[in-house]
């Protein structure tokens, strides 16, 4: 039996894969089963009903800290995980951004390693991850149409001087396929796809493996603690159900795919004599650096409409500046994608806090505004950390989690560039006003279990496989060593897909 | 300007000088104050008035009647109502809003109130208002329609054939960056 806890990109795609290839699988997920029916176009109601709501801190310089310091992130607890909230930009690594550490030469004061594998290991689980989500742009599947908000990029970066705009490779279906529809511009990407367009693995993965007839899932079970036997090999999962009864599930093999806060959480959490200091965490580095890339928005006001919430959210990329160039003074590259928020989000995110005239009036020129969102490499910081509070708990009367975050100087030179170029962008094309916009609650979570090459400087090896505990696989966006300029799920699906593969294999040679 | 005796009588009992000159702004009259508060559970028709003036200054909206801002009071109302502590804490900072007023918050001029407000911005009492109104106001579908932002189009198929792209003050795309819907 294998048990997989989390059921989004990482979790649920293991288990489809595993479930096609013979095993029996328990998919163990915290939240509630939704689906495109139940899913609402309103943004309050949405986050209510899809997002990690449970009590969480932060500390750190971070600005998330200040204007958030109970929600350090907007991820989901739902069948599916943060896939029923993502805007489904597709893309994959750079060579160089797995040999981080050989290549940025002049970054000092940050924990950068080199992934244990590079971009020849992973192309062809890249591609199988494409045809699976139906990437645009790959697989002979057209772009998708571009939006009022992406003419305004296209229009000003053009202008600008940038070569590579266009509608992204997403994976959102721009003609039917995989018996989901095409996309109807519905606008609430992040609420939840009513038209299951938008690849989630709630209505492909998960359905997929329950026609295997191995598939038992179990939504409204929360996992409180991994346990394992005296040799240090893990032999199950403890959990709350939806009565608040521990239940305990055996397993031959577990993997962890929770997201970036509660898989080192869980570990951390399951620390016993053997493990003092957490299960899988000889190295230390278990929680450790959290990465969430170098975010920051530019929103622009036109003295005509813009409409930018009509349609896909991600609707259009610039990807020139996100190769390596250090003469900008940072290393690392970043992508310029669009991205709209509604009316009540906008008031909530485009300046948290703010109140008063000015800021009313900027509200009132809503119709008006276009946006971009700057999604950079971040650098990894061991200090920046997923930690067990030191007396706060959560429902089931344990250590709730802590998020320390610091800025790299690396990282605010980046996001201070890419304001500018944000920034110059809109005003090629006659912004009357721009606003830079401090970084959301984090929707990319990395590198808190992350994968090394020698077990001193990290928590799993090159499969996943945690270098403790041989039967422990981490799934998630955790294992990243580096967060790469690009969204991280293409490359936590890829992940999972060769995991599962490299389980296959162990297992058939009795090695798990 | 002077409104005739038989005018008068003939337009009812409730006609406020300058009533048309608000009318031509697109604001309303607002109810009489006691029609409103009358229904509140928790919330005195004073702490209401005057947090009805503190909504109007913290979001700022001429376009908006106190009809958008009498629902933020209300909402606070329900708060109120359901915790004694929150009730406790409306009550206390509308009395220290008069104090500094030294008479009545809800009397000063517009500048005045917003003066006052930014002297207690950092305080629980003024985020609480902020943060309810926040959502009561930038909620409200009433608010959306003045403001022009469409909301859910679930209902109607998409903004596939409503307008997702009807922007024409720029030129289009060509197909390479942004084809043509299947």
């Amino acid at each position: 039996m294998v048990v997989i806890i989390g059921s989004g990109a990482g979790g649920a795609t293991l288990a489809n894969e595993l479930c096609h290839k013979g095993f029996k699988v328990v998919l163990l997920e915290a939240g509630q089963r939704q689906s495109s029916q139940t899913f609402r176009n309103d943004e309050w109601f949405a986050f209510k009903q899809l997002a990690w709501l449970d009590k969480r801190t932060t500390s750190g310089t971070w600005r998330v800290a200040k204007d958030f310091p109970n929600l350090p992130a907007w991820t989901c607890k739902t069948v599916g995980g943060t896939t029923t909230h993502w805007a489904g930009a597709s893309l994959r690594f750079q060579e160089h951004e797995f040999k981080t550490r050989t290549t940025y030469s002049n970054v000092t004061g940050a924990n950068l390693l080199d992934w244990p594998l590079g971009l020849a290991d992973l192309a062809p689980y890249y591609a199988r991850a494409e045809d699976k989500m139906g990437v645009t742009r790959t697989n002979d599947i057209p772009g998708l149409p571009g939006n009022n908000n992406f003419k305004v990029m296209y229009n000003g970066a053009t202008r600008v001087g940038y070569k590579t705009v266009h509608t992204g490779h997403m994976a959102i279906n721009s003609r039917p396929r995989d018996r989901r529809a095409s996309c109807w511009q519905l606008g609430f990407c992040f609420q939840g796809c009513k038209s299951g367009a938008k690849w989630s693995t709630l209505y492909t993965e998960i359905p997929k493996a329950e026609a295997t007839g191995k598939l038992d899932l179990r939504p409204e079970s929360h996992a409180l603690q991994i346990q394992h036997d005296a040799s240090g090999k893990a032999t199950g999962v403890l959990y709350a159900d939806k009565d608040g009864k521990h239940v305990l599930q055996k397993a031959r093999i577990v993997c962890v795919a929770c997201n970036s806060i509660e898989s080192p959480r869980l570990l951390l959490n399951s620390a016993s004599p053997t493990f003092p200091h957490g299960l899988a965490n000889s190295s230390g580095q278990v929680g450790r650096n959290y990465m969430r890339h170098t975010t920051g928005s530019v929103y622009a006001i036109f003295d005509k409409p813009v409409h930018m919430y009509r349609g896909t959210v991600m609707a259009g990329i610039i990807t020139d500046e996100a190769g390596l160039n250090t003469k900008r003074g940072f290393a690392g590259g970043f992508e310029m994608e669009t991205i709209s928020l509604g009316l009540p989000f906008a008031a909530a995110f485009l300046d948290p806090g703010a109140w008063g005239r000015d800021y009313a009036s900027v509200l009132e020129q809503y119709p008006n505004m276009a946006g971009m969102w700057i999604v950079g490499e971040d650098m990894p910081q061991e200090t920046n950390a997923v930690t067990l509070h030191p007396s706060e708990k959560d429902q089931w009367g344990l250590p709730i989690p802590n998020v320390h975050y610091d800025d790299h100087p690396n990282d605010v030179a980046m996001r201070n560039y890419g304001y500018k170029q944000g920034a110059a962008v809109y005003k090629a094309v006659g912004a009357i006003k721009t606003i830079e916009v401090p970084p959301y609650p984090s929707t990319h979570n990395l590198g808190t279990c992350r994968m090394s090459e020698r077990a001193a400087d990290g928590v799993c090896n090159r499969w996943g496989q945690t270098h403790d505990v041989k039967n422990l696989f981490i799934s998630d966006g955790s294992q990243f060593t580096t967060s790469g300029g690009e969204n991280p799920t293409l490359t936590i699906v890829t992940l999972a897909i060769r995991q599962a593969d490299h389980i296959a294999a162990e297992s058939a040679k009795r090695n798990l | 300007m002077k409104i005739k005796r038989r005018e008068f009588l003939r337009k009812g009992a409730i006609v406020v000088a300058g009533v048309s000159a608000a009318a031509a702004a697109g604001v309303t009259v607002p109810a009489l104050a006691a029609d409103w508060t009358a229904k509140l559970k928790t919330l005195t028709a004073h702490e209401a008035d005057t947090l009805l003036k503190m909504a109007r200054q913290i979001f700022p909206h001429e376009r908006l009647d106190d009809s958008y801002y009498i629902k933020v009071v209300e909402d606070l109302d329900v708060e109120a109502s359901g915790k004694p502590a929150t009730a406790k804490m409306l009550s206390a900072g509308v009395a220290n809003l008069d104090r500094s007023a030294k008479g009545k918050f809800a009397a000063e001029p517009a500048q005045e109130q917003t003066a006052a407000l930014e002297k207690i911005q950092h305080t629980p009492f003024f985020e609480k208002v902020r943060s309810v109104e926040l959502v009561s106001l930038y909620n409200n579908q009433g608010v959306w329609k003045v403001f022009g932002y469409q909301g859910a189009s679930y209902p109607f198929g998409g903004y596939l054939h409503h307008g997702f792209n009807d922007l024409s003050w720029l030129p289009d795309p060509p197909e390479a960056a942004s084809p043509k819907p299947g």
